[in-house]
């Protein structure tokens, strides 16, 4: 339905609307650039103290060697910790969910623990992961898994919970057996639910990874932050925080393409 | 003609959080085959939990139902209900909501997609097999709602308020329409509404209800010398208006 001969209104509004959004990219750009301009010149003119807060110059030198430090293997321990960390939690979190969507008994018993447990900082529990699970990779997983799959049951169960009972009653008149009502209605309803629940899940991972790799570790970026803390590196640590926040920028733009296809595939609106 | 669904002493009770409420009690009827029978009643006097029952998700406190002379036993196919909203699946295509009963009574045969292929192309949606619900009309829904039932071959259709939820134009054309179908497809129907003209006009009998706990206060015979009789044609008749104000009288209602 393209109209070649636009109204004059119509093509005003078109070129407004990519006017702003022009704009909005140049200020984002603009912000991130006079950032780093007056980081790098307070640095230089000793404003601040560049060996505390670093400075983008010193980051750059640190990134130039980036196969001497080593980072190829510190990022990927943090990213394969992560990742593994965020599926189990995501597994096991919305497994929970449809057991506790199956039997409301089972839920309304499980409330009270659930909500402890949400407000509970799970970090406090690192000591007892660590004996448990061992110091190494499997303790920073556990520790990942410990943040991100209460929050993936609650969220996931809300979801569940509040389907549209219409659906559920018309599924019901056909005669649908639970176990129907769930993959056919239930969980479809709930894709928006769960792609929700991955985006918070992957930040929730990644604190859980860090705060493991800060406890016990020897690789990873939290290991590499935690050691350029202890010898004064601080433009280690600098860089790795900022290889870290690309890092969760990058997972982030996965899950919301990934939703993005997934809704593309399968929804109405395409 | 002989009686397709019979119920017999009827009673439903359910328990409240203050209390034992009682629905319905001592409501026996009778449907014949090719039927269409109306249920009207004052506001919440339990006649949707009628149709409720007679499909299963209501289980009955007294009396029985039977289904062609043999008691009736869930989960039955024979009967199919028809809700309020066209709850068709956003996430399907409409031929996918077309078969969703099938899908859940395990009978995707052949013959039965064709079936329903049948039907989507008899009533108008063939064309618009492959798109959204969201980009149909509410009355087109409302007849993707219909084939999808119909897809299930069911005898009887229970309609609650099945048409409620539509605009009063959408809803004229649609229940004509729905009427029609029923009629060709040759089912028995059995029709919950609170809509007096829309019972009238779709039924060969109406069947009113008193306040809660229902009881059947009269079945009234909604009679019209039509040729190829149709809600909207029986709209224009002039017994209309006295079936309406004798269905009126026997509701008392005093707002």
């Amino acid at each position: 339905m393209h109209n070649t001969n636009l109204s004059k209104e119509r093509l005003s509004y078109l070129s407004k609307v990519k006017k702003d959004k022009a704009v909005v990219t140049f200020f984002r750009c603009f912000i991130l650039v006079l950032f780093i301009a007056v980081w790098e010149i307070s640095a230089h003119f000793n404003i601040i103290d560049s060996f505390v807060l670093s400075s983008p110059s010193r980051i750059l030198k640190v990134l130039l060697n980036f196969n001497k430090n080593n980072f190829p293997l510190h990022i990927y321990t943090t990213l394969f910790e992560t990742v593994v960390g965020f599926l189990l939690g995501i597994i096991i979190g919305v497994a929970l969910a449809s057991a506790l969507w199956w039997s409301p008994f089972l839920s309304k018993v499980s409330e009270p623990y659930l909500v402890v447990l949400n407000s509970l900082p799970k970090i406090a529990l690192g000591p007892v992961i660590i004996i448990w699970a061992g110091a190494g990779v499997r303790a920073i997983i556990f520790m990942a898994l410990a943040i991100s799959t209460i929050v993936t049951v609650l969220e996931m169960l809300e979801g569940f919970k509040s389907t549209d009972q219409d659906l559920i009653k018309m599924a019901k008149t056909f005669g649908a057996t639970r176990l129907q009502i769930f993959f056919k209605i239930v969980l479809p309803f709930n894709i928006s639910t769960l792609f929700n629940s991955l985006k918070i899940n992957i930040g929730l991972s990644l604190v859980g990874v860090i705060a493991g790799e800060f406890l016990v570790s020897k690789a990873g970026l939290g290991y590499l932050i935690v050691y350029g803390g202890q010898v004064f590196k601080m433009d280690l640590v600098m860089t790795s925080v900022l290889i870290l926040s690309v890092a969760a920028a990058i997972m982030y733009e996965f899950i919301v393409i990934s939703e993005k296809l997934t809704l593309k595939f399968i929804n109405h609106k395409g | 003609m002989e009686n397709i669904l019979e119920i017999k002493n009827l009673k439903i009770c359910y328990q409240a959080k203050n209390g034992e409420v009682e629905a319905v009690k001592n409501v026996s009827f009778s449907v014949k085959n090719g039927e269409f029978l109306s249920i009207v009643g004052p506001s919440g006097c339990g006649k949707s939990t009628i149709l409720s029952s007679i499909s299963g998700l209501t289980p009955i406190t007294e009396g029985e139902i039977y289904l062609k002379g043999k008691k009736l036993s869930f989960p039955c196919f024979d009967i199919a209900y028809m809700l309020q909203k066209d709850s068709l699946l956003p996430w399907r295509s409409i031929r996918k909501n077309v078969i969703l009963g099938l899908e859940i009574q395990k009978m995707l045969s052949e013959e039965n997609l064709e079936y329903a292929d049948s039907l989507l192309k008899a009533y108008g949606l063939w064309e618009f097999r492959d798109k959204y619900p969201s980009q149909l009309s509410g009355g087109m829904r409302q007849r993707a709602a219909l084939i999808r039932t119909l897809s299930v071959k069911p005898e009887i259709l229970l309609l609650d308020e099945a048409f409620s939820a539509l605009d009063y134009q959408t809803r004229l054309s649609v229940s004509d329409d729905v009427y029609k179908i029923l009629k060709k497809e040759k089912k028995t129907a059995i029709i919950v509404t609170h809509d007096i003209p829309e019972s009238i006009s779709m039924s060969d009998r109406v069947l009113v209800l008193t306040k809660r706990p229902a009881e059947i206060k009269k079945i009234i015979n909604t009679e019209f010398d039509i040729q190829n009789r149709s809600p909207l044609l029986t709209r224009d008749h002039k017994k209309f208006g006295e079936y309406f104000n004798q269905i009126w009288k026997e509701l008392d209602i005093n707002a």
